[in-house]
């Protein structure tokens, strides 16, 4: 084995992973953000918002992500509106597209997410903060909202790590990242299996780091369905 | 001077579909009535009680709250109230206890127990902390209150419940068949604490099956049926053999 290689490539991708976890942070963020407003939409009651929410989840989940930032990256300065416009000098950069294509694909799915969890609260809890006068968006913020984000923590991880991975697909728009620069190192050296095996080293440990953290906020967030600690038992 | 009525309902009607659940109900509670309200399931006491408070909105009646009418508006035969505030502000001054607790999970006991004084009432968090450990005290599960709902027995659930609501101050207590999903062993505890409520003079209305709480701690008896109220008086009235003869059958199943 080649460990002075090794090592090398290691640290010409670590160079990238700023970027990489650029990408990550800014469309798990935005996405989020973009799917409280969809769950908003979609269970709010008016039958065309829902009916857009739908839509868009379909048409987000249903097409390959790949597809969609291909489409956002070459697709969207087609359209003089918008290559006019005052957003192009930001909708030209590779990595604005690559986090709004990211950011609006994961957005269906989280929504879809949150969604179940606000399903799984119990329409009793629900009630008994009607009953002591809570309603709106204070209801939504102390009861609704907590509950149901503990409902859909599991499945939220899952999409995160998924999330995690899906940052690759940028190297396809010319985004330096972590899979970009591995794909650049080998066509500079062709030595594919020990440069990919050294990213794919890099994406086990941000996901291994990643779970740990989603385990530790589950583990505080569900206090109250493990068993009686010592202390209170009579 | 007059007594307000703490509680007063006027001819209240609730349909579900075409089924007609409430066909004219009033009652009136005064400072410190214990009200029970009994009937066969099905008969509308729990719709009844769900009206006040407005978790059921009723098609037709009025209802004030200490001296203060719900304002409601009617369009196209169908009614509901005319601010979400008022509802808001009629809800807090009415405790209400439910047959299956419905404390938040995700909450320990205190905090359940101060959730309505600081974020509805917006009380200082160190008072509301005070009163709820007092009141935590009054229904005897004081070392209870860092514990989940789920770590509790349904006795002391139910208690919970019961401090959670006292914690509003509200101006009348509704409880919605507090001790039927309790195991038998564990309705004395919420009753003896429902007693000790009454003797201090809450103003209470009581949907029970607890022919000894209507019996020894009420002060009227209210028999509904039919979703109509069939027969009411004092519980010696009513148990005295005063009762309607459908109230007479009513209790005969219960052994009285």
């Amino acid at each position: 084995m080649d460990f002075a290689f090794l090592s090398s490539t290691m640290v010409t991708l670590l160079a990238a992973l700023p970027m990489t976890l650029a990408l990550f942070g800014c469309s798990i963020v935005l996405g989020g953000l973009l799917a409280l407003l969809l769950v908003w939409m979609r269970t709010g009651g008016n039958p065309i918002l829902s009916g857009f929410a739908k839509a868009y989840i379909f048409v987000f989940r249903g097409s390959p992500l790949l597809i969609q930032m291909f489409l956002v990256f070459y697709g969207l300065g087609q359209f003089g509106v918008i290559r006019y416009s005052f957003l192009w000098p930001m909708l030209r950069e590779p990595f604005v597209c690559a986090v709004l294509s990211l950011a609006l694909c994961t957005a269906g799915y989280t929504a879809e997410i949150f969604r179940g969890g606000i399903r799984a609260v119990s329409p009793k809890e629900i009630e008994a903060a009607r009953s002591i006068g809570m309603s709106g968006f204070l209801l939504v913020r102390r009861i609704l909202a907590p509950i149901a984000f503990r409902h859909a923590l599991p499945a939220y991880s899952t999409e995160i790590v998924l999330m995690m991975k899906s940052t690759a697909l940028a190297s396809l728009v010319t985004v330096w990242e972590v899979t970009g620069v591995a794909q650049r190192l080998i066509s500079h050296t062709y030595r594919t299996m020990e440069v990919f095996l050294c990213a794919a080293i890099i994406y086990l440990v941000l996901n291994f780091v990643i779970l740990q953290a989603m385990g530790l906020l589950e583990y505080h967030l569900s206090r109250h369905r493990r068993a009686i600690p010592q202390a209170l038992k009579a | 001077m007059a007594r307000v009525n703490r509680l007063s309902v006027r001819n209240i009607r609730k349909s579900f579909g075409t089924h007609e659940v409430l066909r004219g109900i009033s009652l009136d509670a005064e400072d410190g009535d214990v009200i029970s309200l009994l009937g066969a399931s099905g008969s509308g006491k729990s719709t009844f009680l769900r009206c006040i408070n407005l978790l059921e909105i009723a098609n037709d009646g009025e209802i004030w709250v200490d001296g203060e009418q719900i304002r409601m508006v009617h369009r196209n035969g169908r009614s509901k109230p005319e601010s979400h505030r008022q509802v808001d502000h009629i809800r807090s001054e009415l405790g209400m206890v439910f047959q299956s607790f419905n404390l938040w999970s995700h909450m320990t006991i205190l905090q359940n127990v101060i959730e309505g004084p600081i974020h509805v009432l917006r009380r200082p968090r160190s008072e509301a902390i005070a009163e709820a450990e007092a009141l935590l005290e009054k229904v005897g599960i004081a070392d209870k209150r860092h514990a989940y709902p789920a770590h509790l027995s349904g006795g002391q659930q139910q208690r919970a419940a019961i401090a959670r609501a006292l914690a509003m101050k509200p101006k009348v207590m509704l409880f919605d068949e507090p001790t039927s999903a309790l195991d038998p062993e564990l309705v004395g505890e919420v009753l003896r604490v429902m007693r000790a409520l009454a003797e201090e003079g809450t103003t209470m209305l009581v949907v029970t099956h607890e022919m000894s709480f209507a019996r020894n701690v009420s002060n009227r008896v209210v028999f509904m049926r039919d979703g109509l109220i069939d027969s009411s008086g004092t519980p010696d009235e009513m148990f005295g053999g005063g009762g309607s003869p459908a109230f007479r059958q009513f209790i005969g199943h219960f052994g009285s």
